[in-house]
């Protein structure tokens, strides 16, 4: 029930957020923060429920909920939580946070429908990490667009209707491929039995032909491989990204990513193993392909969002390098670099933002020298910069490191590749410092530094991606009963030679 | 013909003597509201009268017709989409033509014959039915005969339909010819002796009898009245075009082609596929030229209807669940999408402009939000009826391994997407509307108006949410219809 009332509760402080917009908007957003800490508690004690679970439990799940919903075709309301799906619903809800946080001021226009959708965007996205029926999977899997669409065509930025209407068709079009593939997967696991179900415990074992499986599979890995993104799919994301309100492009970045990796991570992989083992050296070259694309996109930006945008494709590139990598390490690896990711670029777009309420342009051309106008913003943005080039003693590093060591045993031409991603993370993120904020402030910029509030948020963010590259093995060991129980078996199961 | 058959036949019988109640009270008394409280009334009773009729069913009531779960359902829903379209158009009516009460009248005939299309196992019942139909929407197209528009689309509708029918008509003489029987299941027992093959009258029969239904659909090669009748027919008579019109002609398509064995023939099917196909592809690249809603939301349904067909050809055993779920997700969407542009409508135009919805959301949240929510339901988004129907759709589909329409489907209707999501950008746009076309001074909200909206906006969200208990009364509908795989 609790995984219900996680849910719920969101769904809940959304509409209550967008009804007491009239009394005042400080308790519209009020609801919305209290929503968030009902569902951190929750979290929290689940995470310390799971915490006292010895190592070789029954199975991974740490709760579940199975109601019927749909019987005719066997569909069922089927929540489910293991570590990783924990830990994406933390991050869920912190990023959750940040996003209200980092709208406060931002947003004053028709703002408790704004937070309506956000609210609904979080549900959505937990609901996609939770669900553990394939019908359920793609009901929040769509649930989640039409916020996120609303986020961007209403409250973006010059060129808002373009980008928003370009995120809605790219998810849609690739969302439906999947939905087909789903029931592909349906009916061929009805004809091997005479059973209607859209479980995926039941789904998992599937006996079918290895082109059917090959065919299912890149259904699933078009809609997962567009929210990655994976790159030829990528073209949606720098608009998307550039144009959404800051507490949008904290959830696209933070959240609608980690989605589609979620994705290949829980479905993709376990659902088709052989064909997944087929594909593995292809998604392995296209997620090296992108880290070096998005690193060198990222360094010819101007826009300081847009650059941000593209390293997310860079960083994105470890996760699918990770996934297919099929060995514990870089599995671990993947798990950490979504959750390093998420905290860190949610944290860089909440930055530019901030400069960009301030000075009203995103142009690092247009800045420079604003580190003696806002020493705080400025430091922030060097520790966040830093965090995602990888140095050592922050999450990100640890993340990659694993991702590489993992890659290396896989395949060592992808990992070389993969390692060259750390030294052009370098390149775009002290670049982007030196821009931004070293220098001659020629402009004669003056402006007021980041509020109490604001700096809150970047301590919170900050000290989760210090503690994560400090002792990484917290995370390591909520992550580590999904990845070896014999119930879910996840991509390393299913890779394992 | 006893007292049971009667019995069975009550909702009919129900709907016949309220058109017989209106004309009375018309020439009696003109009353506009009591001609619409009869008219609803009496949709209501024959509504109420189908679980009655279903105790005696199924039977067969005289050659003509059948009156089963199948029947039934249908009838119930036909009565229901014509009881919410009574409502609009009250509060329609109210602001504009001057002589109101024969609407009624109009629409109560058109009701009965769309019933007796979904009832109906023989030609002679077929034609009846049909014509019933048909000529009661030729006045209600051109009700407001004073507008150069209406009558347009009246006049087209008229020409376009007689030369339809002229094709059914040839098409059922074949069939007789060849099989000396109209009753479709005699055409069946005929088709399946050894040795009935696919000989020219079959085949010529069947093409001609698809070429009138497929007009009644509004699939193309034959939808090009569809755009221009919807354009110009008053918004309440578009409602009833775009849902009763032709979810009535889907029931007997569906009866027709499961007992005449179609499905046994792949040229058959391929060239309902083809159909489906090009109906999809026109209908949703179509629709992105246009600048009218009413003409968007005619094009759309032309691609609807393709989805439609894309189920129907799956067969067995998905067909008939998959057909009939879509078309109530689809009544219940199209119902609202145009009841939203009837209460907006002015007295001196409809609201068919995409800048009368310009900022519609702000200035009435209610109307605004369920029109979106409609727009997404017709694009298939959960939540919605639509995500619902669609999924079924393309369950039937995956089931019987279609794949080309399937991904077709697919991807027309992302392509779809793309005007839905034109009419939601302007209804929730936060520029004002264009002062250089000043939206029809938004009326009040007529109560009648108002609670057919609001009961549409829940059914909605309700078979979006949990499809169940009518996932259950429309396997039990469609139990007894004979679709051969």
């Amino acid at each position: 029930m609790t995984l219900l009332w996680l849910i719920v509760i969101l769904l809940a402080g959304g509409a209550a957020a967008w009804l007491l917009e009239r009394r005042s908007m400080v308790l519209a957003r009020g609801a919305c923060l209290l929503a968030l800490a009902i569902d951190l508690i929750l979290v929290v004690s689940l995470w310390l429920s799971a915490g006292g679970r010895p190592e070789a439990a029954e199975t991974a799940w740490i709760a579940e909920l199975r109601w019927d919903w749909i019987p005719r075709f066997g569909i069922g309301f089927h929540l489910a939580m293991d570590g990783i799906s924990l830990l994406l619903a933390a991050l869920t809800i912190v990023l959750g946070f940040a996003a209200v946080a980092a709208s406060w001021t931002e947003i004053s226009d028709r703002a408790g429908f704004f937070h309506f959708n956000l609210m609904w965007v979080l549900a959505g996205v937990l609901g996609v990490f939770l669900s553990l029926d394939l019908f359920l999977f793609y009901f929040f899997w769509e649930l989640m667009l039409v916020p996120m669409y609303f986020l961007i065509a209403i409250w973006g930025h010059e060129n808002r209707t373009y980008a928003s209407i370009k995120f809605f068709l790219f998810t849609q079009l690739s969302g439906l491929f999947m939905l087909l593939s789903i029931l592909g997967l349906v009916f061929v696991h009805y004809r091997a039995t005479g059973i209607y179900t859209f479980d995926y415990g039941e789904l998992l074992r599937t006996p079918m032909a290895r082109s059917t499986a090959f065919a299912l599979m890149l259904g699933f890995v078009a809609a997962f491989g567009v929210k990655l993104p994976m790159v030829p799919l990528h073209t949606w994301l720098p608009d998307a990204h550039t144009e959404a309100p800051t507490g949008g492009s904290v959830v696209l970045a933070g959240l609608l990513l980690k989605t589609g990796a979620y994705g290949l991570f829980r479905f993709a992989v376990p659902l088709f193993p052989e064909a997944a083992r087929l594909f593995a050296p292809a998604a392995m070259i296209l997620g090296a392909a992108g880290i070096i694309y998005g690193a060198v996109l990222a360094f010819a930006q101007t826009d300081l969002k847009r650059l941000v945008a593209y390293s997310s494709v860079s960083h994105m590139g470890f996760v699918l390098v990770g996934i297919y990598a099929g060995n514990e390490l870089a599995l671990q690896g993947a798990i950490l670099q979504m959750i390093c990711h998420g905290l860190g670029t949610g944290a860089l777009f909440i930055l530019a933002g901030a400069l960009q309420e301030r000075i009203h342009t995103r142009d690092m051309n247009r800045m420079g020298g604003l580190w003696e106008v806002c020493p705080r913003m400025g430091a922030m943005g060097l520790f966040f910069a830093l965090a995602s080039l990888g140095l050592p003693g922050l999450g990100n590093f640890v993340a990659e490191i694993l991702v590489l060591v993992g890659a290396y045993r896989a395949s060592i031409p992808v990992a070389a590749v993969s390692a060259v991603g750390l030294v052009t993370a370098t390149i775009y993120a002290l670049e982007m410092v030196q821009r931004a904020f070293h220098g001659k402030n020629v402009r004669g910029w003056k402006f007021p530094d980041l509020s109490v509030r604001e700096m809150a948020v970047m301590a919170v963010l900050a000290l989760l991606l210090l503690w994560i590259g400090l002792y990484p093995k917290t995370l390591l060991d909520t992550a580590r009963p999904a990845l070896h129980a014999p119930a879910p078996p996840v991509a390393t199961a299913a890779l394992r030679p | 013909m006893n007292v049971d058959d009667m019995v069975a036949l009550l909702p009919l019988i129900a709907v016949a003597a309220g058109s017989l109640a209106v004309m009375i009270a018309a020439a009696v008394r003109r009353s506009h509201r009591l001609a619409a409280s009869l008219a609803g009334a009496s949709l209501l009773v024959a509504l109420a009268l189908v679980p009655a009729a279903s105790g005696f069913a199924p039977r067969n009531v005289t050659p003509l017709i059948a009156v089963d779960a199948y029947a039934l359902f249908y009838m119930a829903l036909v009565f229901g989409a014509s009881f919410v379209v009574v409502l609009l158009a009250y509060g329609y009516l109210r602001a504009r033509a001057e002589v109101r009460e024969e609407f009624y009248l109009f629409l109560l005939l058109a009701t009965l014959g769309a019933a007796v299309l979904a009832a109906s196992r023989h030609f002679a019942s077929f034609f009846l039915g049909l014509e019933l139909l048909s000529v009661s929407l030729y006045a209600m197209i051109a009700y407001p005969r004073a507008d150069a528009n209406p009558l347009e689309a009246g006049v087209k509708y008229l020409v376009l339909a007689a030369a339809s029918s002229a094709f059914l008509l040839f098409g059922m003489a074949l069939v007789y010819a060849r099989y000396g029987t109209m009753e479709f299941t005699a055409i069946g027992a005929a088709l399946s002796l050894p040795g009935a093959g696919w000989d020219a009258y079959r085949l010529a029969g069947l093409a001609l009898i698809l070429t009138g239904v497929g007009f009644k659909l509004g699939v193309v090669p034959f939808h090009m009245w569809t755009p221009d009748v919807y354009e110009g027919a008053p918004a309440p008579v578009t409602a009833f075009v775009a849902t009763v019109s032709k979810g009535a002609m889907f029931a007997l398509l569906l009866r027709y082609v499961g007992t005449t064995w179609v499905y046994d023939s792949p040229s058959a099917l391929t060239a309902i596929a083809a159909v489906a196909v090009v109906s999809m592809f026109a209908g949703n690249v179509l629709a992105l030229l246009q600048e009218n809603v009413k003409r968007i939301l005619a094009y759309s349904s032309i691609a609807h209807m393709g989805y439609v067909l894309v189920a129907l050809i799956a067969g067995a055993p998905l067909a008939g669940e998959a057909v009939t779920f879509y078309l109530v997700a689809y009544f219940i969407t199209t119902l609202g999408a145009f009841g939203i542009v009837t209460v907006l409508s002015g007295p001196d135009r409809d609201a068919d402009r995409i800048d009368d919805y310009r900022g519609l959301f702000w200035r009435r949240p209610w109307l605004g939000g369920f029109f979106s929510a409609a727009l997404l339901s017709l694009a298939g988004m959960p939540l919605t009826a639509g995500f619902v129907g669609k999924f079924y759709v393309l369950a039937a589909g995956a089931r019987a391994g279609i794949w080309f329409p399937l991904v077709v489907l697919v991807v027309t209707s992302t392509l779809g997407l793309f005007y839905y999501l034109r009419v939601i950008v302007a209804v929730y746009a936060r520029e004002p509307a264009n002062p250089v076309a000043p939206s029809p001074a938004s009326p009040a909200l007529p109560v009648a108006g108002a609670v057919a909206l609001a009961g549409l906006a829940v059914l909605l969200i309700w078979l979006g949410v949990y499809p169940t208990p009518l996932l259950r009364l429309i396997r039990a509908a469609v139990a007894s219809l004979a679709l051969s795989a």
